[in-house]
């Protein structure tokens, strides 16, 4: 390359020298003959630059160059340097952070191979509200209906269960599917080890074998490869495993401790059409047509509707393509993706305007480069790159703080995420981190290199422009505080105001856990209802318990059971009467729960299996079946029987749906029922789903091991799990206001924070450019604290603009937190006051430090630099 | 008078088919064939000789000139030599189509 310079300088020197001489020749004084020659030519250096312009590959030197030029020119200003790279660094660190999770969870395809050929299988009937139950799945008998009749598709199904794993190991309650033999292949992913189910294993009577789930496995065998062939206790039934799930394998987002052949499952709801419980999915044969399968799921539909019209009149059947179930996250997702763009758009701002002030007090350079030749468009390509440079450093920080963020952040989600497994920093991302941080380069890049056009050679351009650049990102910066800001302060009051309504129960010392009955005890109904009461009377002799009851829906945990009531005989079509949610329970659960009686009586030993049924029903519930009558003594038309059942108190209302959903729920009334009254047929099922309420005298958890021990049973294989504290489950109803209470703080504070740096530097560099004003105006006779006045005056302009306009968009981000979360009301006039007065301080605050300079100004000095 | 946009190539490739000449001589030249009415900002020259010579339209080599000193010598390229004649050819048919024009203008008038 020096050596092309060379030559090039050698080619122009000739030209010079030949003209000089020729000029000489023709009688013109040395002197002037050079000047006459440099000009003829139109100034050497120019037509050098003019000559490496066409070189090829002219551009990729000059951005090597620019971008050598930009890391030193970022060394010499450390302080501007750092200030910048970190601004950037959280702006992208954070965005990079959501964006992973986005997509993880929205974006990426499913796990399974080819997921665009397979398709999720549901019912449909007028009596079934999708929305409070979740999809309809299949009958057990109609999904082997269809695995038989449709062919072009291979269909897998799942029943969903629960049961002891007591050997090897210690007994607990584990996750079971019981699946059909298609259902690995359909889903496409290889076992770890060993085989799928057979099609003679999943029939009824086949042979007791397993499959046990990657983690189980991990667990309980070590991850040894013996496993296969070694038997395992489940349910209280021995059973051969045969296959080890893969690692990956989730079915609706759930990993499987343990699969059973599901045509081993013989009860009496599996082998009707009433019940529903098979969950489908089919895989299209490749070359088949989505939309004649379509037809043919509504044409066998439509043939066993009337072949069986008894359980299948109504009902119809659909199969769209299998998506991910993200419904619960999508919004708070989207909340964040709009918190996270305004810290982006801030961190923007403020590397802008810290370019334009860099750029400012750097004219002279520039006016004198153009002068030595270089083009305005160069000068444009070099500023751009070193935005595009700094750009770049941050967007590397950025990742490097997202790598090291993202796992803490997914474990702070609340609730489970949804495909968390799926969430890892990958190309995408890292393409999505780069093109942010290219495009906020340009962005905040563009206002400094836009300046270059209104250059002027040999002078300085003090104006009114920069003043004004600065006062808008100023504004923006300050608005977009105040959005967040508000946004956090809306949060953060909704907790507040959450956290102090009553649950309606006392949650103090209060401790409840599930309970997986011995397998043995669920043979007939008199023996289970004796270990019922056998675990009640353990439970009550563990030192510290003070009163235990059973109940099936424990409050703010997840589950609740849904029932249709009436109050007179002549009864409405099922999906025509008011939903109520409908508890079983033992007479101790208003002594273990802290319910208010308010009227008649709760449960005793006089209500059982052949007594008259009784029911006992909330505050909303009697209000909103008996208005101004008293409930005591009224019917109620509930559920299965038809006999009606009579009301024999009053409870305070719980919020069953947790602090911040209740209010809103669409199903608020309750009533109780005894659980000594559920009908022998039922209770087996009603078996599965009991838990263990407890009220301690001393802290809860300190009982966990006793009462474990004590409730084992004869056979040594009772378990208790989900074990939480009343006070767990309130706070936790809490939890997505609670996560979104602490990112949108976070943000907020950073957002404020990144404000206040964007005023000072802003402010600093503005009194710097006023320094020989206020020099005059002391010399004038005008006080340090006049001037002091004055740029504090400058800051309070642009902060006002700020709030002002933030205000708006805080109503806006108010409304859109209304809708999505729970709990928060819209536009609370005091949070927005306080929060513009909080921002307003910190903003005045930030201009202090550059207001106390200016109002120190020596006049003499100022006026002697200027 | 201002050389017409792309006229300089051309007369630069005309001016080097008469032998290698180095960059000087090509201004002179142009000055002296264009009899002094076209102005060549010699500004330009320089830029349009490495232009051609990125394209491979002309060669160059470093040769001593007859007073002694080392100087950058311009000759055509066989691409150089056939742009030339396509170039002088569609530049002649442009003027005599120009010229035809201008001349039925003035019929008409």
């Amino acid at each position: 390359m020096a050596n092309r310079e060379e030559k090039l300088e050698k080619e122009l020197q000739f030209h010079i020298d030949q003209r000089v001489a020729d000029l000489a020749a023709q009688g013109v004084a040395p002197s002037d003959a050079l000047r006459q020659a440099r000009m003829e030519i139109g100034g050497p250096e120019q037509v050098k630059e003019a000559c490496r312009d066409v070189r090829p590959g002219r551009w990729l030197e000059d951005a090597w160059q620019d971008a050598e030029y930009a890391l030193r020119a970022l060394r010499k200003k450390p302080g501007f340097a750092a200030v910048a790279l970190l601004t950037l660094a959280l702006g992208i660190g954070a965005s990079t952070i959501i964006f992973t999770v986005v997509d993880g969870v929205l974006l990426k395809p499913l796990a399974y191979p080819h997921p665009e050929q397979l398709l999720s299988v549901n019912g449909r009937s007028p009596g079934w509200n999708s929305a409070v139950f979740g999809e309809q799945k299949l009958a057990y008998p109609d999904f082997r209906d269809f695995q038989r009749e449709i062919k072009a598709v291979d269909l897998g199904g799942w029943v969903w269960d629960s049961a002891t794993l007591s050997r090897p190991g210690e007994p607990e309650s584990v996750v079971v599917a019981r699946a059909s033999a298609d259902l690995f292949s359909v889903l496409g992913v290889p076992l770890a080890a060993g085989r799928a189910f057979t099609a003679a294993e999943d029939a009824p009577g086949g042979p007791p074998v397993a499959i046990i789930g990657y983690s189980k496995w991990q667990e309980r065998f070590a991850g040894s490869a013996s496993a296969v062939g070694s038997s395992i206790v489940i349910g209280g039934e021995q059973r051969t495993i045969v296959g080890i799930a893969n690692q990956a394998l989730r079915i609706e987002d759930q990993e499987v401790d343990v699969f059973t052949p599901v045509g081993q499952y013989t009860l009496p709801f599996m082998l009707g059409r009433r019940a529903h419980p098979v969950g489908t999915i089919a895989r299209l044969h490749p070359g088949a047509s989505l939309a004649a399968v379509q037809q043919q799921f509504a044409a066998v539909g439509q043939r066993l509707s009337v072949q069986y019209p008894n359980t299948n009149k109504l009902r119809t059947f659909h199969a769209v393509p299998l998506r991910p179930d993200v419904s619960g996250v999508q919004s708070t997702l989207w909340l964040l993706i709009g918190a996270v763009g305004l810290v982006l758009a801030i961190a923007c701002a403020n590397v802008a305007s810290l370019l334009v002030s860099r750029a400012v007090s750097r004219e002279r350079e520039l006016a004198l480069r153009v002068a030595l030749g270089a083009g305005r468009g160069r000068l444009v390509r070099q500023l751009l790159t070193e935005s595009a440079v700094l750009s770049l450093a941050g967007g590397v920080l950025g990742i490097a703080l997202a790598a090291i963020g993202i796992k803490p952040f997914v474990a702070l989600w609340p609730g489970s995420l949804p495909r968390a497994e799926e969430v890892s920093l990958n190309w995408t991302v890292l393409l999505f981190a780069f093109g942010i941080s290219l495009l906020t380069g340009l962005l905040f890049g563009l206002a400094p290199a836009l300046r270059v056009h209104r250059l002027h050679i040999g002078g300085r351009t003090v104006g009114g422009a920069p003043k004004r650049l600065h006062g808008i990102f100023v504004a923006a910066e300050i608005a977009i505080a105040m959005v967040l800001l508000v946004a956090a302060g809306v949060l953060g009051r909704t907790m507040m105001r959450l956290a102090r309504l009553d649950t309606g129960l006392d949650s103090h010392n209060v401790l409840t856990g599930r309970i997986g009955l011995s397998a043995g005890t669920l043979a007939n109904p008199a023996q289970t209802r004796a270990a019922w009461d056998e675990i009640l009377a353990s439970a009550r002799r563990v030192p510290g318990v003070e009163s235990a009851a059973l109940v099936d829906t424990v409050p703010m945990r997840q589950g609740n059971n849904q029932v249709g009531y009436w109050t007179n005989a002549s009864l409405p079509p099922e999906n025509e009467r008011p939903l109520a949610l409908a508890t079983s329970a033992t007479p101790d659960y208003l002594a273990v729960t802290g319910i208010r009686l308010l009227e008649g009586r709760f449960f005793d030993s006089r209500d059982r299996l052949g007594s008259e049924s009784v029911v006992v029903v909330d505050d909303v519930l009697a209000r909103e079946a008996f208005p101004h009558e008293d409930a005591i003594g009224k019917h109620l038309w509930i559920g299965i029987g038809s006999d009606p059942a009579r009301v024999i108190g009053v409870v305070g209302h719980v919020r069953h749906w947790g602090l911040a959903t209740d209010d809103a729920a669409r199903v608020r009334s309750q009533f109780y029922y005894p659980f000594a009254q559920v009908p022998d047929p039922l209770v087996r099922r009603w078996s599965e789903l009991m838990s263990l309420a407890v009220r301690t005298r001393v802290a809860p958890l300190a009982v966990v091991t006793p009462l474990r021990r004590a409730i084992r049973g004869a056979g040594g294989d009772q378990v208790l799990y989900e074990v939480r504290t009343m006070e767990q489950l309130a706070s936790g109803s809490l939890s997505r206001q609670r996560f979104l209470l602490v990112l949108f703080g976070v943000f907020a504070a950073l957002a404020m924070v990144l404000a206040c740096i964007g005023i000072y530097g802003v402010l600093a560099y503005l009194t710097g450019l006023r320094v020989p004003e206020f020099g005059v105006r002391m010399a004038l006779g005008a006080t340090g604290s006049e001037v002091m006045r004055l740029v504090l005056c400058q800051s309070l302009g642009m902060v006002a603009i700020g709030v002002v306009l933030g205000v708006a968009g805080a109503l806006a981000a108010s409304r859109a937190l209304a809708r999505l979360v729970d709990g928060v009301r819209s536009v609370e006039i005091g949070t927005v006051a306080a929060m513009a007065g909080v921002l307003a301080l910190a903003a005045l605050c930030a201009s202090l430090i550059p207001a106390r300079r200016a109002s120190r100004v020596d006049p003499v000095t100022a006026l002697r630099s200027e | 008078m201002d050389l017409p946009q792309g006229t300089l190539d051309l007369l630069i490739l005309k001016v080097v088919a008469l032998g290698p000449v180095h960059g000087y001589a090509i201004a002179q030249r142009l000055q002296q064939v264009s009899r002094d009415v076209v102005q060549v900002q010699q500004g330009s020259l320089y830029p349009a000789l490495h232009r051609l010579e990125n394209r491979g339209l002309l060669g160059a080599e470093w040769k001593e000139t007859e007073t002694g000193r080392e100087a950058k010598f311009y000759k055509l390229t066989r691409k150089g030599r056939a742009r030339l004649e396509s170039e002088s050819a569609s530049w002649q048919q442009l003027t005599e189509a120009v010229g035809l024009i201008l001349r039925l203008t003035e019929g008409d008038a």
